[in-house]
């Protein structure tokens, strides 16, 4: 058992386990962060998707030890305040095209999509970005997705 | 190996399915049903509703109340309509109800909310969202007012709380309302008390009552007020559809806020005290047993672990992360004992499949009948969700409680309970949501693993399925065979005859049981199995064919069983539509103008010719492209789906990192009548979901059964449809009201879509694919992840991976 710091949807958060537990189990079993779902553990499902210092990863291929404590954490539940409102964009855009079905997708889905969105820096996002998405989405709400991402890429 | 084999027959002129007969069960009661006849301005049905004894308003109703009528074909040429057109799936389910009914209630809060219980499962079909529509319609009251929970398992209800067979609107429609039309008639009344008006002077909005002058009083001020210290029973008449401003028009979902913000509370998101991570270290082939475990106490020693103990199903450890149960599974020392079905590979089930076929009877009829035979193999399928099998327990010694999203949750208090020797109604059953379904949770896998933990360690368990777990030991749809021989002649088809044979469906999910009460009444032949039954009364061929038999025949085998997002209507619609195309083939017609000629009523025409036009059928198409057409009805619905597919080797071979590309749908028109649509987005919701199924079920995903498991263990081994596989246009038509009826919808999106995709891949490529999904037998595009440790590991390089 050890000491982990470092820092969660703009707060400084301290743990103590072991350095080989992924980070999908800190945020979920020890800090009660619930966004990030697991659905495979095995870094192929992307329902855990969330942003380290901006860019998206999956908590559940990262020890914990390897996260430093400069490191920023965003979880779906931080990702307002990103931008200083009550929602981002992106998940604006969610709810004007009303993706979600089961809804167990769909953190992951709109964290891959905002760093989808910011890693093109404007470019317009093209039939071969969004067919390059690999979050599974059991529902099938694919088609609205994409629609989803188009219109929250123009008001990012 | 028990090979069972029985049969049924779907006689084509039996008496009990005349064209003309309603055998429909009336409802019970001295209420006449004229049903929504109301809507057309013929006299008003009245219904009972009942106002409980409580300190706020609660109202209530019967939930057996029913509102469907007959739904004949229009039967005029040669085949009649098979029992399914006549009373279906959803009938049975409505009419097993009818005699255990049980009251629904909705209480109406000081806040100006209405608060409602389900009886249902959400797990993402948006059944909260049309329930809450309902409610809102028949109050007046905003939608946002209206909060729809899941009810706990009510063992009252007895049978009328099971969550499947697209029957959820069909059995909840009129209950609901009577329930709602109670409250607004009662805070109308009571307003009119309060202001010494009359009650037709009052006009209601928003839940806000006004009178003539101005005068305002809201639902919640009149809350109490209009509560009853006893029980009445109130007479109260529906909103007709005419007058329906809600309901019909589309909706968001009630949950989207909490979905997209990561609020959405899922099973294993609930804090229960002390209830710890848990999962179980299962063998290596199903159905394998504990026989030894060498190093029990060194891995209740390992970091974070608190117990770990034999189970029925395998080893369970406890611990403070699931990473530490993971650690904890795979360093397990365990001694297998041999699972029910070491010796099965997808070879050896298809071959004992293939034995218990029925043999196809029609002989040519005479030497100008062209014979067009068909043989379809339809392979296992996973049903596995995204949020895997999981489960909270807490078993005491005289009681429990479980948390699960449960879509049969009386079958599965009554089989947890005795697992635990209590009395049922010692074992509290929470229905959680649940991260989709297709099936999956019609079963109560994970919630009595967790119950027996927990009794053994006397400590509350959070249990979670490992993702490979669940593709390996959960549930699958059963691989099957379909066969079809037809005869055309002189411009008929003159027989059609399926034979359709699988390894058992588990029905064991509580609607079995039902049946023995309404047996009788059903207009399906005596003495058969629950599956026969289904089928009988989900099969069928929407042609007029001539002589029509359509036969199950089942071989029970140890494979965990459930159906997959539809029962048994995807394979044999796929199977049925490929048939069409090939005799129209031999018929020298277009498969679009010879579907048309044959379909047995207008609203099927309709919803063919809606995609024929919106689709641009006949379009002329570069080679390796095609397009293709089919139908399906089912739940009281019609629907047909065109899609156009690109098969060139360029779509077919492109390449993406771990993943299977092959065949590109680039085009989906999918037309669908249920009825009545309560929620026109809600329904394309629902077909969008059914239409990446069918794509899935026929280009890409099966499980491989090697030696009693399968191989895939993860997203990445399950083809399921990725964002690569989804058409890039895709257009679903809601068909305007037909019958005024709402049809299922949950499932109905799934057979016409994937028999359209086999279609066209069909006309793309010249050869009528008989093997589903078609790339099934091609070379594993995968390594399979090793059987032992159980679990694979977990990655570390989530940082330099990329995503």
């Amino acid at each position: 058992m050890s000491m982990h710091t470092f820092n969660v949807n703009g707060q400084k958060v301290t743990v103590e386990t072991d350095d080989d537990v992924r980070l999908l189990w800190v945020l979920r079993d020890l800090l009660g962060i619930h966004g990030p779902k697991y659905g495979c553990g095995l870094d192929v499902c992307k329902a855990c998707t969330s942003h380290i210092n901006g860019k998206s990863f999956n908590p559940c291929s990262v020890r914990v030890a390897d996260i430093k404590p400069t490191d920023q954490i965003t979880t779906i539940e931080g990702l307002p305040a990103t931008v200083g409102a009550d929602l981002h964009p992106m998940q604006q855009a969610w709810l004007d095209q009303d993706v979600a079905q089961c809804g167990y997708c769909q953190p992951g889905q709109i964290m891959a999509a905002v760093a989808l969105v910011k890693s093109k820096n404007g470019a317009p996002i093209t039939e071969a970005d969004l067919d390059g998405i690999r979050n599974i989405c059991r529902c099938g709400t694919y088609p609205r997705i994409r629609e989803a991402i188009r219109q929250g890429a123009a008001k990012m | 190996m028990a090979t069972r084999s029985q049969q049924s027959r779907k006689h084509p002129a039996g008496p009990a399915m005349a064209p003309g007969t309603d055998n429909r069960p009336h409802d019970h009661g001295d209420i006449p049903d004229n049903g929504e006849a109301a809507r057309d301005g013929f006299s008003r049905r009245r219904f009972l509703g009942y106002l409980l004894a409580a300190p706020t308003l609660v109202v209530a109703a019967e939930l057996s109340l029913s509102s469907t009528r007959s739904n004949q074909a229009d039967a005029a040429i040669p085949s009649a309509p098979g029992p399914s057109d006549l009373f279906d799936l959803g009938d049975l389910q409505n009419l097993a109800a009818a005699p255990t009914s049980g009251l629904i209630s909705i209480q109406v809060n000081a806040d100006g909310t209405a608060s409602f219980a389900l009886p249902r499962a959400e797990v993402g079909q948006g059944i909260t969202t049309s329930i809450g529509m309902l409610i809102a319609e028949e109050m007046d009251l905003p939608l946002n007012k209206v909060i729809v929970t899941l009810a706990d398992a009510r063992p009252e209800l007895l049978l009328n709380q099971l969550t499947g067979g697209s029957n959820s609107i069909r059995s909840m429609y009129t209950p609901v309302r009577v329930a709602a039309a109670t409250a607004r008639a009662r805070l109308v009344a009571t307003a009119a008390a309060k202001f010494g008006v009359d009650v037709s002077t009052l006009k209601v909005s928003g839940g806000v009552i006004t009178t003539a002058d101005g005068r305002t009083a809201t639902y919640g001020s009149l809350a109490v007020a209009a509560s009853s210290s006893v029980v009445i029973t109130l007479p109260v008449q529906l909103k007709p559809q005419s007058r329906f401003t809600l309901v019909g028009t589309s909706q968001n979902r009630v949950d989207a806020l909490a979905a997209v913000t990561g609020k959405k509370v899922f099973t294993m998101d609930l804090v229960v005290p002390n209830a710890l991570p848990t999962m179980v270290c299962r063998p290596p082939s199903i159905n394998g047993t504990v026989k030894s475990v060498a190093n029990i106490a060194a891995v209740e020693l390992m970091p974070g672990v608190t117990d770990v103990v034999i189970v029925s199903t395998g080893v369970a450890v406890r611990a403070a992360t699931f990473g530490q149960c993971i650690d904890a599974v795979d360093a397990l020392e365990v001694t297998w004992g041999a699972g029910s079905e070491d010796a099965q590979s997808d070879a050896t089930v298809l071959a004992e499949i293939r034995a218990a076929q029925i043999p196809l009877v029609v002989p040519p009829l005479n030497l100008l009948a062209k014979t067009v035979d068909g043989d379809f193999t339809f392979y296992f399928r996973s049903n596995s969700p995204l949020e895997t099998n999981c489960a909270i327990a807490d078993v005491r010694a005289t009681s429990a409680e479980i948390w699960s999203s449960l879509k049969s949750p009386i079958s599965a208090q009554a089989a947890i309970a005795q697992k635990l020797g209590l009395p049922q109604t010692s074992v509290k059953c929470h229905v959680t949501t649940g991260g989709g379904s297709f099936g999956r949770h019609l079963f109560w896998d994970a919630a009595i693993e967790a119950a027996e933990i927990s009794q053994k360690l006397k400590k509350p368990v959070k249990l979670m399925w490992h993702r490979t777990d669940d593709f390996r030991h959960g549930r699958t749809h059963p691989l099957a065979t379909s066969r079809i021989r037809a005869t055309y002649l002189a411009g008929n088809v003159v027989t059609f005859e399926q034979r359709h044979t699988s390894v058992s469906t588990d029905f064991s999910h509580g609607l079995g049981e039902a049946i023995t009460s309404v047996a009788a009444q059903l207009p399906v032949a005596g003495n058969l199995s629950f599956s026969e039954t289904v089928f009988e009364l989900t099969a069928n061929v929407p042609y007029n064919f001539g002589v029509t038999t359509q036969l199950l025949s089942e071989v029970d085998m140890g494979f965990h069983t459930g159906s997959t997002r539809n029962i048994y209507s995807p394979d044999v619609c796929t199977s049925t539509e490929l048939m069409v195309d090939k005799i129209a083939k031999t018929a020298g017609q277009d498969p679009y103008q010879f579907r048309r000629a044959f379909l047995k009523d207008a609203r099927s025409i309709a919803v063919l010719d809606k995609v024929a036009q919106v689709g641009n059928w006949g379009r002329t198409m570069p080679a390796g492209t095609a397009q293709g057409i089919a139908f399906h009805s089912e739940y009281k619905g019609v629907s047909a789906c065109l899609v156009e597919i690109d098969c060139t080797p360029a779509t077919v071979n492109r390449k993406i990192r771990d993943a299977f590309t092959g065949p590109r749908v680039t085009k989906v028109v999918f037309a669908v009548d249920v009825g009545f649509a309560l929620n026109p987005k809600g329904i394309e919701a629902q077909m969008l979901g059914g239409i990446m199924d069918g794509i899935a079920q026929t280009l890409t995903s099966s499980l491989h059964f090697k030696n009693g498991i399968p191989l895939e263990g993860s997203w990445d081994n399950y083809y399921y449809t990725r964002q690569w596989n989804v058409p890039p246009t895709i257009q679903v038509i809601v068909m305007p009201t037909t019958t005024g009826n709402p049809g299922g919808a949950g499932e109905f999106g799934v057979a016409a879509s994937m028999a359209a995709v086999a279609t066209a891949y069909g006309r793309a490529t010249g050869t009528m694919p008989t093997s589903f999904p078609i790339n099934h037998n091609s070379p594993l595009g995968f390594t399979p992840l090793p059987l032992e440790p159980p679990l694979p590991l977990e990655p570390t390089n989530g940082l330099t991976s990329g995503n």
